[in-house]
């Protein structure tokens, strides 16, 4: 199977730039993870940060959604400039994310997680939900509305009342991409989606991951370790060594950049 | 009320009379998002004349073919029904036939309209488009991933529906004329036939047939308009159609249709049908996993659970039946009946089945008999396409595992001297599509059906069905050689999945086993026999025993017959590969197609038939992605151990 993408004109086309990331740098002590990282992200398309390990993906990944403060260097979402982001704010703006290390309640049903992941848009008052009063009643039906077409667009009806922890890894894995679109997101982030999966399973999840793009429009950016998937489905890439950017461009330039290719390919593919 | 029924001729017009009759209650329940979605009698009329009007719209005409291809939804019913309001002819294809095998139906049948699902459906059709020139509008229901598609001819069920809406006013005149020219005697579906051999031919059915027959045994069995059904098996078989399509029309009962394939089970569980139809593979399914969680229960579960099924494999079956049985044995029925049968049809969904059918294969006796017991009228039936299914059917009370029951009200049975049985019947078929000579050649000039089934009449007035005429042979001394009498006793066995049986005009008889992977694992794992895999389990030595085992049991009992006896298996092996759709070695209702088998397998088959103990072979794989792969492997031949006949005992 090959997966084809923007083979036909895109229903949301990539937009304006809507996170604007510049010189950031991020230290731990003497250890420089990220030094004057800069790049741009544009409305709707599939925006992937690679890099061999340890060169500051998820470092990246985690200034952006708020995690870490960095020492120097901006972030400006939508033209508004961040400076005290926090992974609160970040959700409120519509920035959602998936983990790395599967970060779901285990105990808990598919269905639960996944409405957990409404969490902003329950409004209803402890007492009102204790007490099941009319609006905390309405507000559920509303959200599980919601949650069950979130349900149905990643295929995981068969196992909505299953206890995740019941679950083989790929179907986590696409649940916590449920929860991470229950919040309806502008900025998806996702952490190693494809990490750990066979073949199938990373295919499946490519698919739900273009069709996220496609059908809700939301901008994507992932970290990858896998190459392929990375060329196949990213509008542009970042590529980062050891906390530098050493190319940003689309797969193709990227592949045939030399610098990237001593980095972090060995051999032009 | 049964006068005005009887003017109802027609599909459309039943549908007619059931939102008037019964405008408010339920026609089809659809599982979405969680929840049961209700169309009632009213509302199907109202999208069914709805569509109507837009098919007209686009060019829809009586005689013309509509394609409809996915799984059970509320909408493809209703776009059925649109389409023989208007004369034209429903044709309801498999929804997991591969692009090529849908060239021929669309193409034979010349199809216009088709109504596909989803994007995966519509992609299959706009792949042989090129092909098929005569199609000019593809509706899709679902619009999931379709927003790119530009295709002229597509449109959405949604915006078509909608079409029809803001035209229904304006065309009432033209549905009533409509409605009022169709008549029994049209062609109101077209079912094309598995094909076990040569190219799938369009068995063609009138309004009146399907309607007749669907009417004779709802009657028979009593159903109402509060029973329930659930529509799960693909609707391009024609039994499917009868049981969620045309008796649902006639009687006005509803149906449901399952979120997805995966929740089947749970969904069927929350609806609690009271008319069940289950092919025998569906049956061994729910047994294999029943037996699997009790095998994982705790000690005292396991305990009641096998007292209980001793008593009801004692009694069970005769009280389902409503026959006499000691005043002991009914208490104890009913102490199992509070502790195990009753939770046990709740958790299978059957609590509240008044009806179940199984056919389509031969149905194991153990395998009928475990649900007759727990309390499950399971019956059988036969029929086929060309029969509009019900030829016969067991009465409830007289329940055998050998027979299919007599003939139903309508219908006359003969049989030729080959044995070959023949039918008439209200119900038969129209013609095979733009075939005569078929259709000349199955359906004689006095109207009956050559079935191509070989069977006799007991004295007990029940069919039992043999095999197919052509299938059965004699061995190089002139003996009976039945090969799916024989397949059939192997295979229920739990342990043997597919058996595919050689002689005619040979020696003596043998056989290819096919393993059945879940219970011969299961059997490994309690064994501590480690494996990596089917081919691994299946060249075990410990296997071919357990086979070897099998294969004795089934020749004792072939030995206790005078007219089988000499039919005992004498060799068999155990084959390396399971036998797959795919490769053509089944067909996709899952009969082994055994002269393929033999061809692609003729070393195997002459290596079973000389004095080798062991033979190689190479086998191509094809994987469901249409890559191809090359198994090979050492499969051993086994002799099986066989049984001096029986003296001829007098007939009871």
């Amino acid at each position: 199977m090959t997966i084809q993408l923007h083979a036909h004109a895109r229903a949301f086309p990539i937009g304006e730039t809507i996170l604007q990331v510049e010189d950031v740098s991020l230290r731990f002590g003497g250890v420089r993870a990220l030094t004057k990282i800069s790049f741009d992200v544009r409305e709707h398309e599939v925006r992937a940060i690679i890099g061999p390990n340890g060169a500051g993906k998820s470092s990246m990944l985690n200034v952006i959604n708020g995690v870490y403060r960095p020492q120097e260097g901006t972030l400006t979402y939508r033209g508004e400039k961040l400076d005290a982001m926090t992974p609160r704010r970040a959700a409120h703006m519509g920035i959602s994310r998936t983990f790395q290390n599967i970060a779901l309640f285990k105990g808990m049903t598919v269905l639960d997680n996944i409405m957990a992941g409404r969490n902003l848009r329950m409004h209803a008052n402890f007492l009102e939900v204790a007490f099941r009063l009319p609006r905390a009643l309405r507000e559920e039906a509303e959200n599980r509305d919601k949650v069950e077409e979130i349900i149905e667009f990643l295929e995981i009806e068969h196992i909505r009342k299953t206890p995740v922890g019941r679950l083989p890894y790929g179907l986590q894995k696409r649940v916590e991409l449920g929860r991470a679109l229950a919040a309806e997101p502008k900025i998806l982030l996702l952490d190693e989606p494809m990490a750990g999966m066979n073949i199938e399973e990373k295919q499946d999840m490519c698919r739900f991951v273009l069709d996220v793009n496609d059908h809700y429009g939301t901008t994507v950016v992932l970290i990858e370790h896998d190459m392929g998937v990375v060329m196949d489905i990213s509008d542009r890439v970042v590529v980062l060594d050891y906390g530098r950017k050493i190319g940003d461009g689309s797969p193709d330039e990227v592949r045939s950049d030399q610098n990237v290719i001593d980095a972090y390919l060995g051999v032009a593919h | 009320m049964r006068g005005a029924e009887d003017h109802s001729d027609t599909f459309p017009k039943l549908l007619m009379q059931h939102a008037r009759q019964r405008g408010g209650r339920a026609a089809i329940r659809e599982k979405k998002h969680g929840i049961w979605k209700t169309l009632t009698w009213a509302q199907l009329a109202e999208k069914v004349q709805s569509l109507a009007s837009a098919l007209a719209e686009s060019g829809l005409k009586r005689g013309d073919h509509v394609a409809l291809v996915g799984d059970n939804r509320p909408r493809l019913y209703a776009a059925m029904c649109a389409a023989q309001w208007l004369g034209a002819v429903a044709v309801p294809l498999y929804q997991d036939a591969a692009a090529s095998e849908m060239v021929h139906p669309l193409q034979s049948a010349g199809v216009t309209h088709i109504f596909a699902e989803d994007q995966e459906q519509v992609d299959k059709i706009l792949e042989i488009l090129p092909q098929c020139p005569a199609v000019t509008t593809i509706v899709y229901d679902e619009d999931r991933g379709m927003r790119h598609y530009r295709q002229p001819q597509l449109i959405s069920f949604a915006a078509l529906r909608d079409k029809g809406l803001d035209l229904l006013a304006a065309r009432q005149g033209m549905l009533q004329d409509e409605l009022a020219k169709g008549s029994g005697a049209d062609a109101a579906a077209m079912f094309f036939t598995s094909g076990t051999t040569g190219q799938a031919k369009g068995v063609v059915l009138t309004h009146a047939s399907l309607i007749d027959r669907a009417r004779v045994a709802a009657e028979m069995e009593g159903l109402n308009d509060h029973d329930v059904a659930v529509a799960y098996l693909p609707p391009a078989w024609i039994g499917q159609n009868i049981f969620s399509y045309a008796q649902p029309m006639v009687v006005g009962y509803s149906i449901c249709c399952p979120e997805s394939p995966e929740t089947f089970l749970s969904d069927m569980r929350e609806v609690g049908p009271t008319y069940f139809f289950a092919p025998p593979r569906v049956l061994e399914a729910l047994l294999t996993q029943v037996s699997i969680r009790m095998e994982d229960a705790g000690r005292l579960k396991r305990w009641l659970y096998q007292r209980c099924m001793a008593v009801a494999d004692r009694v069970g079956a005769r009280i389902t039946s409503g026959q006499a049985v000691p005043l002991g044995d009914r208490l104890a029925y009913s102490l199992g009946n509070l502790a195990i049968y009753g939770p046990l049809r709740d958790v299978l969904g059957m609590s509240q089945v008044r009806v179940a059918y199984t056919a389509g294969e031969a149905v194991g006796p153990e395998l009928l008999m475990f649900f007759r017991s727990i309390g499950i009228n399971v019956k059988q039936l036969y029929g086929s396409t060309e029969t509009s299914v019900f030829v016969c059917v067991q009465p409830d009370g007289e329940v055998k595992p050998d027979t299919v029951g007599p003939a139903v009200k309508g219908v006359e049975l003969k049989f030729t001297p080959q044995r070959e049985l023949l039918v008439r019947s209200p119900g038969l078929f129209k013609e095979y599509h733009l075939n005569p000579e078929a259709t000349r050649a199955a359906k004689d000039a006095e109207g009956w059906f050559h079935t191509g089934d070989a069977g006799y009449l007991g004295e007990d007035g029940h069919l039992r069905i043999i095999d197919r005429v052509k299938d059965v042979g004699a061995l190089a001394d002139g003996t009976l050689f039945a090969p799916k009498l024989l397949e059939n006793k192997l295979k229920f066995f739990p342990f043997v999945k597919e058996a595919v049986a050689f002689g005619d005009g040979r020696e003596q008889v043998c056989m290819f086993v096919n393993i059945d992977m879940a219970a011969v694992g299961n059997w490994a794992d309690k064994k501590n026999l480690s494996y990596t895999g089917h081919g691994d389990l299946a060249s075990r030595a410990e296997v071919h025993a357990l086979i070897g085992d099998c294969v004795a049991k089934v020749n004792a009992d072939l030995a206790s017959d005078s007219t089988l006896a000499r039919s005992q298996i004498h060799r068999f092996l155990v084959l390396h590969k399971e036998l797959d759709a795919d490769d053509g070695e089944l067909t996709r209702t899952r009969k082994v197609r055994r002269g393929y088998i033999g061809e692609r397998y003729q070393s195997l088959v002459d290596a079973l038939y000389s004095s080798q103990s062991s033979v190689r072979v190479d086998a191509e794989v094809r994987y469901e992605d249409g890559r191809v792969g090359k198994v090979s492997a050492d499969v051993k031949l086994c002799n099986a151990k066989t049984y001096p006949a029986a003296p001829l005992k007098k007939a009871a």
